[in-house]
């Protein structure tokens, strides 16, 4: 086992707020240069520009997970994580029947482009992609898990836009497989304040919005190998591997 | 005003957790953000909200509120209706909007 460094947390010109300096080129450089091992371009409501990342990362060596930043009916924020194109397509699939018929304005909400491994523009896609689904947050984690994937609840102690901003607390019975807390969260305050979770596996991501932010909050997985499997099991603790924060 | 007075003149429907509609009605409040329920709605007071995830019961009970009112025709999840009968904690609903039920309800309890 070895450790790896991972930032899963990631937005890329796809999503509206973020920089356009934040193409996929500009995204696995900037994740060499932080010494990244594993990434997840992770853009509201869209798994789009996985693929593209993906294929830019492989030739350095870093691990390129599919995923989106799922706004639930109730608007809290979820990171879904997949390991295959087919998953990745699949899921895609349930976010656009989901996503509700209203269009971005870019004058107002920023562009929400999709960029090729030139940084060429192909699209720039109509619907707004920061809306909430109509699908609730228990219906996202079904589906999350039914495609082989991990749900984990972005931010959760952020004041806006989290598991407990909208919902209070976390719901006992919902089935996560990790919390990210917000990346200046003291993980010990974190637990002493909720203390009702049961040893939950934590993480912290940059949430990356501009290029200097990437890869500043990471977390550790002590693992076999860089899949998702892998990192599944890491936050079970399964066989000595864990999440090192 | 009991919650059942409530729910005749401002003709709600009543989804689940009967058994609370004798409850005394003080007050109102209207909010999505469940976090700032349980921050700052007062006991006894109906709660206006979109949400219909299990936690709102959480909160209503935590809070000793008297009833929820779900918006828009919102419906409770299963589960919730299933913790507001155990509970007795009323879950209302109606078709109007957060503004309209909410200036309706002030105007009642106002006017009591």
């Amino acid at each position: 086992m070895r450790t790896y460094r991972a930032d899963l947390h990631i937005h890329s010109v796809l999503s509206p707020c973020a920089d356009l300096e934040m193409s996929p080129r500009n995204i696995v450089a900037l994740a060499k240069s932080k010494g990244l091992d594993i990434i997840a371009v992770t853009d509201h409501n869209s798994t789009l520009h996985g693929p593209v990342v993906r294929k830019l990362a492989e030739p350095h060596g870093i691990k390129v997970l599919f995923g989106s930043e799922v706004t639930t009916r109730e608007e809290a924020h979820c990171l879904c994580l997949f390991e295959t194109e087919v998953q990745r397509l699949a899921f895609q699939q349930f976010i656009e029947i989901n996503l509700p018929d209203v269009y971005n304005d870019p004058d107002r909400f920023g562009y929400q482009v999709e960029v090729n491994e030139e940084d060429e523009i192909i699209q720039q896609v109509d619907k707004l992609l920061i809306s909430a689904l109509n699908a609730g947050i228990n219906e996202v984690e079904a589906t999350v898990h039914r495609l082989g994937g991990l749900f984990i609840p972005a931010h959760v102690d952020r004041p806006m836009f989290s598991l407990i901003s909208q919902l209070g607390f976390i719901p006992p019975t919902l089935k996560f497989d990790a919390l990210e807390i917000f990346r200046i969260t003291d993980p010990a305050d974190f637990m002493q304040k909720n203390k009702y979770l049961q040893n939950p596996a934590l993480i912290k991501n940059s949430d990356a919005h501009y290029p200097q932010q990437l890869g500043t909050v990471f977390t550790n997985y002590l693992i076999h190998e860089p899949t998702l499997d892998e990192m599944a099991k890491a936050f079970k603790q399964e066989g000595g591997r864990k999440v090192v924060l | 005003m009991t919650v059942d007075d409530v729910v005749k003149t401002l003709n709600l429907k009543v989804f689940c957790g009967e058994e609370g509609l004798s409850r005394q009605v003080e007050n109102g409040y209207t909010s999505d953000l469940l976090s700032d329920v349980m921050g700052h709605a007062d006991a006894g007071s109906i709660w206006i909200t979109l949400q219909s995830h299990i936690n709102i019961m959480a909160v209503a009970s935590l809070k000793e509120l008297a009833g929820i009112v779900l918006v828009k025709g919102n419906k409770p999840d299963e589960d919730t209706i299933r913790q507001s009968n155990i509970e007795g904690m009323p879950i209302l609903g109606t078709d109007l909007e957060a503004f309209e039920i909410t200036g309706r309800l002030y105007q009642l309890i106002r006017s009591a």
